[in-house]
């Protein structure tokens, strides 16, 4: 039973398992809800999704799965007698057809058309072009083709929602995949705080050892992960672009994250880093940051993330010279290399939607030199990207 | 037996679903949401509706999941050796029972809290899993083997501050509890003051969900401030007129302190304030 629903789900990557299915088989059978389209909605929600990131994308898979279901389920108490309007055949209409519809006018004129109609009225009607019923091309009634159509009955069922609740996706800012804003800023600090917290030294544990001590009856020393902050990072920014905004954004939240690290360092560069940075950008050309400074500067123990779009000329990338700005004696893949040679850890932040990353030849050149560590500037891209920043090497 | 809201909290049809869900098939139900929407109050009220005792596992950074089950008390067994209390023969008398423990044995089907579990170690409620599940565990010390008599009803509230892991949310029903809307919001209101004028709620709550919307706020008040406030103001028993009169010179809202409870956000009214006094006055 559903399990076409189970197989749809896992398919928009909602990790929806045999056990959360037999759960929900198991609930139905024990009776926990009447039988209401709604109230398997809100069944189904709860044994399936697990985090409130993925209800949008259950409310979208639900819609697609029992789409026309409700139709049948619904009584339906609607002003107008329910039998003019349960559905008929699909309409198939030429174009020629659609081109004949021609638009009442104005919502107000619709609305008072509708009133004489409903008064001239006398029997159901399928069809037509003119009487309320269904199937038909009239703006009056439902599923039929007009732009400008009034709907009636159907949805406006027994609670008077014109919208099904799982279309309404109210859930829709909390998705994952969002690009980050201030909704969900904070939500994007903790994680980089979590992150920021890993990888301390060991500590005495004293009441670990006074009672494993009492325990064992010898002396047992505990230790535990020491409470402190160890990470160290170097932020590379890419500036004077069209994702400004989006790099902003990003050095706000390493900003408000900073005394969660040991070390957070700035820097920033044009599309991509060459043989020298900068560290504050009104001084951009008069005091620069040689990059090999910085590599024989910081240990390789740091943690770099770059944020930019990587969105360039190839040329910028894999030449000599290449640079928009200036002439580079080494080409930008050069010094990227070298970088990452030093730093085993590192990740590139993306502001741009992952879904056109194929559409960019430089997007798909740098995430080969980044060995595919590239994510999305989103709230499960920057999770993504700090657990790979955290995994042991 | 089912789970319909009570008197005094109005449960939405999906949280009526999901706890039902819950209490009939006996799995943990694992509530988020935004802070003060009602997640811990949840757990009391279901327990009210069906008569059973609640027990409360308020869980900290430093709860280990084992002191929700016993806790063998070593170094008092130890003192007690050296003073030669004959107590100190029977390990028993050393194992204080934890909330878990509590539950299982509870004469009356119980409902159990496990309170803001992300708080603890990230290993907590992976240490819960098989007690959780089967709702039995065992007594290394003693031997003993303590099985529930009645699988507790078990509700978990999380504010999201740690990931929980998979394996643990596949055996929970889950439910977000969302900002309630204004309908709700009405009915809750109502079911708090049901002597409160229609009038004075509207005016409130058009202020307060304005406040909400503000960017840039740190705090955003929440169901459980909007009550304090209205409660205030029914005791100050201001005029309307005060409440309705806040078009652009005076943007903060009386007896804002039960409304904003960040320093910072209350400097952001008054710059707003400030700022559209000054755009008034230009105008």
């Amino acid at each position: 039973m559903f399990l076409n629903f189970l197989t749809e789900l896992r398919v928009a990557k909602i990790p929806a398992s045999l056990k959360e299915h037999l759960t929900l088989l198991e609930a139905l059978r024990a009776d926990v809800i009447d039988f209401r389209v709604e109230q398997f909605y809100y069944l189904s929600r709860s044994c399936y999704v697990k985090d409130e990131g993925l209800l949008d994308r259950f409310d979208q898979v639900f819609g697609k799965v029992f789409k026309g279901i409700e139709t049948i389920i619904d009584t339906g108490t609607a002003e107008i007698p329910e039998e003019w309007l349960r559905k008929v055949a699909e309409l198939h209409l030429t174009e020629a057809e659609m081109a004949d519809i021609q638009k009442l006018g104005s919502w107000d004129e619709i609305m008072a058309t509708l009133k004489q109609r409903l008064e001239e009225q006398k029997g159901r009607h399928e069809g037509g072009n003119k009487w309320i019923g269904t199937g038909g091309t009239s703006p009056f009634g439902a599923n039929g083709y007009n732009p400008e159509g009034v709907r009636i009955g159907q949805d406006a069922g027994r609670q008077g929602k014109a919208i099904k609740v799982w279309d309404k996706r109210e859930f829709r800012n909390l998705d994952a995949t969002v690009e980050l804003g201030t909704r969900n800023i904070k939500v994007a600090l903790r994680r980089l705080r979590r992150f920021a917290r890993d990888g301390a030294a060991d500590e005495l544990d004293m009441d670990a050892t006074v009672s494993g001590t009492a325990k064992k009856a010898y002396l047992d020393i505990v230790m535990r992960p020491e409470r402190h902050n160890a990470v160290k990072v170097l932020l590379f920014l890419d500036v004077g672009g069209s994702m400004d905004p989006f790099i902003k954004l990003c050095e706000e939240l390493f900003s408000a994250a900073r005394s969660e690290f040991k070390h957070l360092e700035f820097f920033y560069f044009h599309n991509c880093p060459y043989e020298a940075l900068w560290q504050d950008n009104r001084r951009r050309w008069t005091e620069r940051t040689p990059t090999m400074d910085l590599l024989h500067k910081y240990p390789h123990d740091y943690k770099l993330i770059f944020v930019g779009d990587a969105s360039m000329s190839p040329y910028e990338i894999n030449y000599p010279g290449g640079s928009v700005e200036h002439w580079n004696e080494e080409s930008g893949e050069t010094w990227l290399r070298r970088m990452l040679d030093v730093y085993p850890a590192a990740v590139w932040l993306n502001p741009i939607p992952e879904a056109s990353w194929g559409h960019g030849q430089s997007i798909q050149m740098m995430k080969t030199i980044m060995e595919d560590r590239m994510y999305p500037l989103t709230l499960g891209g920057l999770d993504g990207a700090m657990r790979e920043l955290t995994r042991a090497r | 037996m089912r789970f319909e809201g009570t008197a005094g909290y109005v449960a939405t049809d999906d949280l009526k679903v999901a706890v039902n869900a819950a209490a009939t098939l006996r799995r943990p139900l694992l509530i988020k949401g935004e802070p003060g929407t009602g997640k811990t109050v949840l757990a009391g009220e279901i327990a009210r509706s069906f008569g059973a005792p609640l027990i409360e596992w308020n869980v900290k950074s430093t709860t280990k999941a084992q002191q929700g089950l016993y806790e063998y008390d070593a170094v008092s067994r130890l003192r007690d050796g050296q003073l030669g209390d004959a107590r100190v023969r029977d390990i028993s008398n050393y194992i204080r029972r934890g909330k878990m423990w509590e539950a299982f044995t509870s004469p009356a089907l119980p409902v159990l809290l496990i309170d803001e579990i992300d708080k603890a170690d990230i290993e907590f409620p992976n240490d819960l899993l098989t007690e959780l599940d089967r709702m039995e565990f065992d007594v290394y010390e003693t031997g003993e083997r303590v099985i529930a008599a009645q699988r507790p009803i078990v509700i978990i509230t999380s504010n999201n501050e740690k990931d929980l892991p998979d394996a643990f949310l596949r055996r929970c029903f889950f439910h977000y509890i969302k900002f309630p809307d204004r309908s709700t919001m009405e009915a809750i209101v109502a079911v708090h003051f049901p002597d409160i004028t229609g009038q004075l709620v509207r005016e409130a709550l058009n202020i307060f969900y304005d406040i909400r919307e503000v960017p840039g706020m740190k705090k955003k008040p929440s169901t459980s401030e909007l009550l304090d406030w209205l409660k205030l103001l029914m005791h100050e028993d201001l005029p309307l007129d005060v409440l309705k009169s806040r078009d652009t010179k005076t943007l903060i809202p009386p007896l804002h302190g039960a409304l904003l409870k960040n320093e910072q956000d209350v400097m952001l009214f008054e710059k707003l304030a400030f700022m559209s006094r000054r755009g008034g006055g230009q105008g």
